[in-house]
Formats: structure tokens, sequence, C-alpha cells
């Protein structure tokens, strides 16, 4: 199995060094790999980021793009961690060879926790049945509101934020979840939020960027967890008492919208 | 009209198509269930309004031209198709979006034929005719679709009986940075500017010029773009703009370092969408889907994820009648109808408004 990923995915140099842990790779996400390895001990487990070239894009523009999204996604991870951000810490990186490594965040993606939630609802009806108890899922649309209220706070935008770029780490004493068992239930949308994969993140205070960051998400939420829309209000009511210049934003969020449907006037 | 159309064996559609500057109208014939059609082309034809360079199509003479031309483009494609008059079930039409006038003169065109021949009629989401045409003459069963025209930038997928979009433009559709960046070269608009600057961009790329690169998420943004590569048509015009080796650049390598930033953000933003639905299909549709370019960097894309491309040609690419009067069938098997008044047509209509109760 290994050796098959391996074949079709050729690793970067920096895992191929003796040295190294045997990398596990653990996606092929759209902009790049994501292997599994340790950073300088081999208890210390690490994420490493690899954007390897991509063969449609012309070499130079190529280039261009994974050196700046790189360096730049460097830079405002070390400034959201100085900050207080839950986000992964940059342990080491090489702009030019296309990899970065980070900390190892354990847990499941927020989409795979929403989604095991619903999982566990009637099928019939769009909407979550009258009187179910929420309680569990409005709570983590409330810590993914607060974490971006922090994230905007330190003056970065994120960028691509969808419930996939998103993770649920247990907490510290707790137990892993996404585990078997029928408790995973509840479990599903337990954990601190972390947020990853800042490739498109930008450092921004203008609440046009800030807004479009919000209507992103608001856009892959309603497409990924249909079921689930009505809660985004959750989320930003949460995003506004974490974050002091939330109300403008919100207003441009509003702009944002209209612009977005006005796309569809012409043919 | 008594009839149980789902028990019809074949059963057969017209479609009226004007929401841009191509008037199209064909006929297409179902066979077999109507839960999982065969479909087969009787007629497709189409006249395209063409403005001389520099110039683009306003919606007052593109709807003359569709007045003007939809008699003679609807006989040719009746005597195409070989069909009687009473062979047909119903008549589809645009209902948007698109541009207000040329939507309306072919709307009364539609109606017109409706009351003449005693047909029900069915109002179709011009986006939803692309992806269904798109899907029935690739044979793709659960695309990410990818929608580029000169309007529309969307990337969409289908979950629980709606075309979802997942990504789209923020500002104009990447056929109109093209068109309008035509504009700015004279480039001709015959048979259309996106055709034509791929034709110039294969003799540049000496040199890759610096443009903005704006992908947003699974957003993107065409206008900073534009603004940059009229600012460099200018540039070369007054007095030879210089490229990043210091040497002089030609409209040639600006179509080209167009072609090669629009199209790796358009893939780009696929990729993300595949990623993020889990899918490893790509359906091109669209006007600019025809460009061989963004088909081969698409297709290169998709081989990278182990998957594959799926596109059409400019007979089903570029707007056209046929998709029209399929996704119209789609619907009208199911039940749907468009009273005659409520046959209006509207000129913001979004993908995923429409319930599209043919899939499961």
């Amino acid at each position: 199995m290994a050796a098959a990923d391996d074949a079709q995915f050729p690793p970067p140099k920096v895992l191929t060094y003796p040295a190294s842990t045997p990398p596990t790779l653990i996606t092929q996400g759209a902009e790049g790999r994501l292997y599994k390895t340790t950073h300088l001990t081999r208890d210390r487990p690490c994420a490493l980021k690899y954007r390897p070239p991509k063969p449609y894009r012309h070499p130079i523009l190529d280039a261009r793009l994974t050196k700046a999204r790189l360096s730049s996604e460097a830079k405002v991870l070390e400034r959201c961690w100085r900050e207080g951000v839950p986000v992964p810490a940059v342990y080491a990186m090489d702009p030019a060879a296309g990899w970065m490594m980070m900390e190892w965040i354990e847990g499941i993606p927020v989409r795979v926790g929403i989604n095991q939630w619903l999982g566990e609802r009637p099928e019939e009806g769009a909407e979550i049945p009258e009187g179910a108890d929420e309680t569990p899922l409005v709570d983590l649309m409330k810590r993914i509101g607060a974490a971006i209220g922090a994230l905007h706070k330190t003056g970065v935008v994120h960028g691509d934020l969808t419930t996939s770029n998103m993770m649920l780490r247990p907490v510290q004493g707790g137990q892993a979840n996404g585990g078997a068992g029928n408790e995973g239930k509840t479990r599903a949308v337990e954990g601190d939020v972390v947020l990853i994969d800042f490739g498109l993140a930008t450092q921004s205070m203008s609440d046009e960027d800030r807004a479009v960051d919000l209507y992103v998400l608001e856009r892959a939420f309603a497409s990924t967890h249909p079921r689930a829309e009505r809660l985004f209000a959750t989320l930003l009511e949460s995003y506004k008492s974490t974050f002091k210049k939330a109300s403008s934003v919100l207003i441009k969020l509003e702009d944002v919208r209209m612009r977005g449907r006005k796309r569809s006037m012409l043919g | 009209m008594g009839l149980d159309i789902t028990k019809k064996k074949r059963r057969i559609a017209l479609g009226c198509e004007g929401s841009a500057n191509k008037l199209g109208i064909g006929v297409i014939l179902h066979e077999g269930d109507a839960a999982a059609p065969t479909s087969t082309v009787l007629s497709n034809v189409r006249h395209t309004f063409v403005s001389p360079p520099g110039t683009g199509f306003l919606p007052k003479d593109t709807a003359h031209h569709h007045r003007a031309f939809f008699v003679r483009v609807a006989k040719q494609a009746l005597a195409d198709a070989g069909i009687r008059i009473a062979d047909i079930d119903c008549i589809c039409y645009t209902r948007g979006p698109g541009m207000g006038a040329p939507l309306a003169s072919v709307a009364v065109a539609a109606r017109t034929l409706a009351l003449l021949w005693g047909k029900e009629l069915v109002g179709v989401n011009h986006c939803v005719g692309h992806i269904e045409m798109g899907r029935a003459i690739t044979g793709a069963d659960h695309p990410v679709v990818l929608y580029v025209s000169g309007g529309n930038t969307q990337v969409i997928a289908y979950a629980e009986q709606r075309y979802r979009i997942f990504g789209e433009t923020l500002d104009i559709a990447v056929g109109n940075c093209l068109d309008r960046f035509a504009r700015a070269l004279a480039i001709s608009n015959d048979p259309a500017p996106g055709y034509n600057i791929e034709q110039l961009a294969k003799k540049g790329g000496r040199v890759l010029l610096d443009l903005p690169y704006a992908v947003k998420g699974m957003d993107c943004s065409f206008s900073g773009i534009l603004t940059r590569v009229e600012e460099l048509a200018a540039q070369m015009k007054a007095n030879g703009g210089k490229g990043p080796d210091g040497e002089p650049f030609t409209g040639a390598d600006l179509c080209f370092s167009l072609q090669e930033t629009v199209y790796a953000m358009l893939v780009e933003i696929t990729e993300r969408a595949m990623a993020h639905v889990g899918s490893n299909q790509v359906l091109i549709v669209g006007g600019v889907g025809c460009n061989e370019r963004l088909q081969e960097m698409m297709a290169l894309m998709a081989a990278d994820r182990g998957g594959s491309v799926f596109a059409t040609d400019e007979r089903f690419c570029i707007d056209n009648g046929i998709m029209i009067a399929h996704a119209g069938l789609l619907a009208y098997e199911t039940g749907f109808r468009t009273p005659i008044e409520d046959s209006t047509c509207t000129q913001r209509f979004r993908t995923d408004e429409v319930l599209v109760k043919w899939r499961k």
C-alpha cells in the first residue's frame, strides 16, 4: 500500500533522507499533499505540507505561486501562534523546495464531526427536527465563530474557510474522538477547534476581506451541510461577541452576499 | 394532452435559446424509460450575432437579431429534424439568466409557437441546460462541473436534487474578461473573441507577463486581471511595453499570459471543489469550455488526481437550443409545466434555484 502510494506520489526529497521517519501520506488535497512524519526526535509527530509542482500550470507561474504561498502561510501561522489563535505551530520550512513542517494536530476535521453528528439524525426532512437536542452542534458553531473572531482580530484572513480546514482536537485528558462506539454521536462534535491550511491566508484588516472570508465559509457550509445551514447564524453571533469590529464586517457581508447573487444576472 | 407523458415511448421537445448573442433552436428525442431516457439530437441550429471588432454586443441590437432570425432558424430546425409539428410534445425556452431584451424576444417567440401549435411550455434555467447537455453527451454521471462562459463562471456539484454552486466569480465572468480584453486589442469577434485569443496565444509565449492571480477559496475574481491586461495593452500600443526580460512584448504574448493565468485559476478552483466533494470527474461546459488550452490543463490536473475530464465541442459548449430542449424535456417528464401566464423570463436565475427532480 505504502509502496504503491510512493510510486504514484513521489515524496519530497526531505523525506527521503535516512534520518527521517518513514512518512505516511495523509491526504492528497487540492493544494498539495500532507504527510505525517516526525520533527527532530522520533516522538515528536509533525505534519509535512508539500506543494508539488502543478503540471497544468506554466512553470514560471507555478514557481511564483508555490514560493509566495508557502512563505505567506508560514508568516501568517507564526503571527497567529504568537497571538494565541488556535493554529498548528511551524517547525521548519524550505519555500523553494515547496515544503513546510508543522505541529501535528490530533483529531478529526470539523466536516467529519458535523456529518457524523447529523448522520445520527432521522433521514427525512431537510432540517434538524424540532425539539431535538442540538446543543452539542450549536456549541460547536459557537466555538468555530470564536476561533474565526480570534483569527480576524490578529489581522489575518484565512482565504479558504471550510469545515474541512478546521480540526476538532480532543480536549486534554478526554478520549480521542472519531473512535468506534455509539457514544461517538455527541463526542463527534466535541473538542477544541483548530484552524488549519493557511495556504490562501493573507494579512488584512479590511472589512471587505474579512467579509469575503465569512462568505466563503457560509457558502461552503451551506453546500457541505445543507441540513445544518440554519445554524450558521449562531456562528456569526459568536463571531460578533468575540471580535470587537465584527459589526462592520457583518454589514459588509450583506454587500458581498448581494454581489454574489448579482452574479446570476448575466447569461 | 390528457396522455401520460411518462408512458409515451418517444417524446420530442423543441428548445429555444437566446440569453446572449446566440440564437439557437434544437429538437431532441427521448426514448424509453422517462427516469433514464436515451437522448437523440434531431437538430441543432444556431445563428450568432457578431459585433464589429472593438465592440461588444448590446442588448437592443442582440434582441433585434434574435427577432429577425427566429423564424428562419426555427424552420431550419424543424426541417433538419424531419418531424411534423404534431410530433412535438413541448416547447422549451430559456427563462434566464441572461440579458433581458434578448431573453424577452425569444420568450415571446416561444410563447407564440406554443399558442400557435397548442403545445405546453417549459421554462428552463440556462445553466442547468448546459450541465444536463454536457452530462448527456459525455456520459459523465456525477462530475464536478466547471461552467464557464461570457456571463457565468461557476464550479458546481450535484447534491440532494440541486446543482449546488461551490465556487464562482466574485465580479465578472471569465468570458467577459476575455471578450473585453479582445476589444482592447481590437481582436475580431468572429466566430468568437475567445477563439481568436486562443489562436493568437499560440504565437506568443516567449514571456509570461506577471498578472494578478486572484483565487479566494473556491471563488475567483477577474476584474483586476482585466484592468492589468488593458493597461499592458495600452502601454504596448503607446510605447511598446517591456516584458520581464526587458524585450518588448506582443499582443500574442498578452493573449498567452492572460490564458495561462485565468485558466490556471479555473483549474485550481475546480481541483479544490473536487477535493472537497471527493469526486474525480470534471465536466467543462459553457462557451469558454471549448478552449483547448483550458481542456488540456484540466486534463493534466484530472490525470494527476487519477480522474478524467469530460468536455464537449462547440456544438454543445456554446449556447444552443438543444440543451434547452433536453433539460426542458427532462423536467417535462417529471410533470413540470410553465403555464403561459407564468412564462416570464428573468435576468437573475441562480443554478441552485432549480429543483432537479429528474435526478436522485
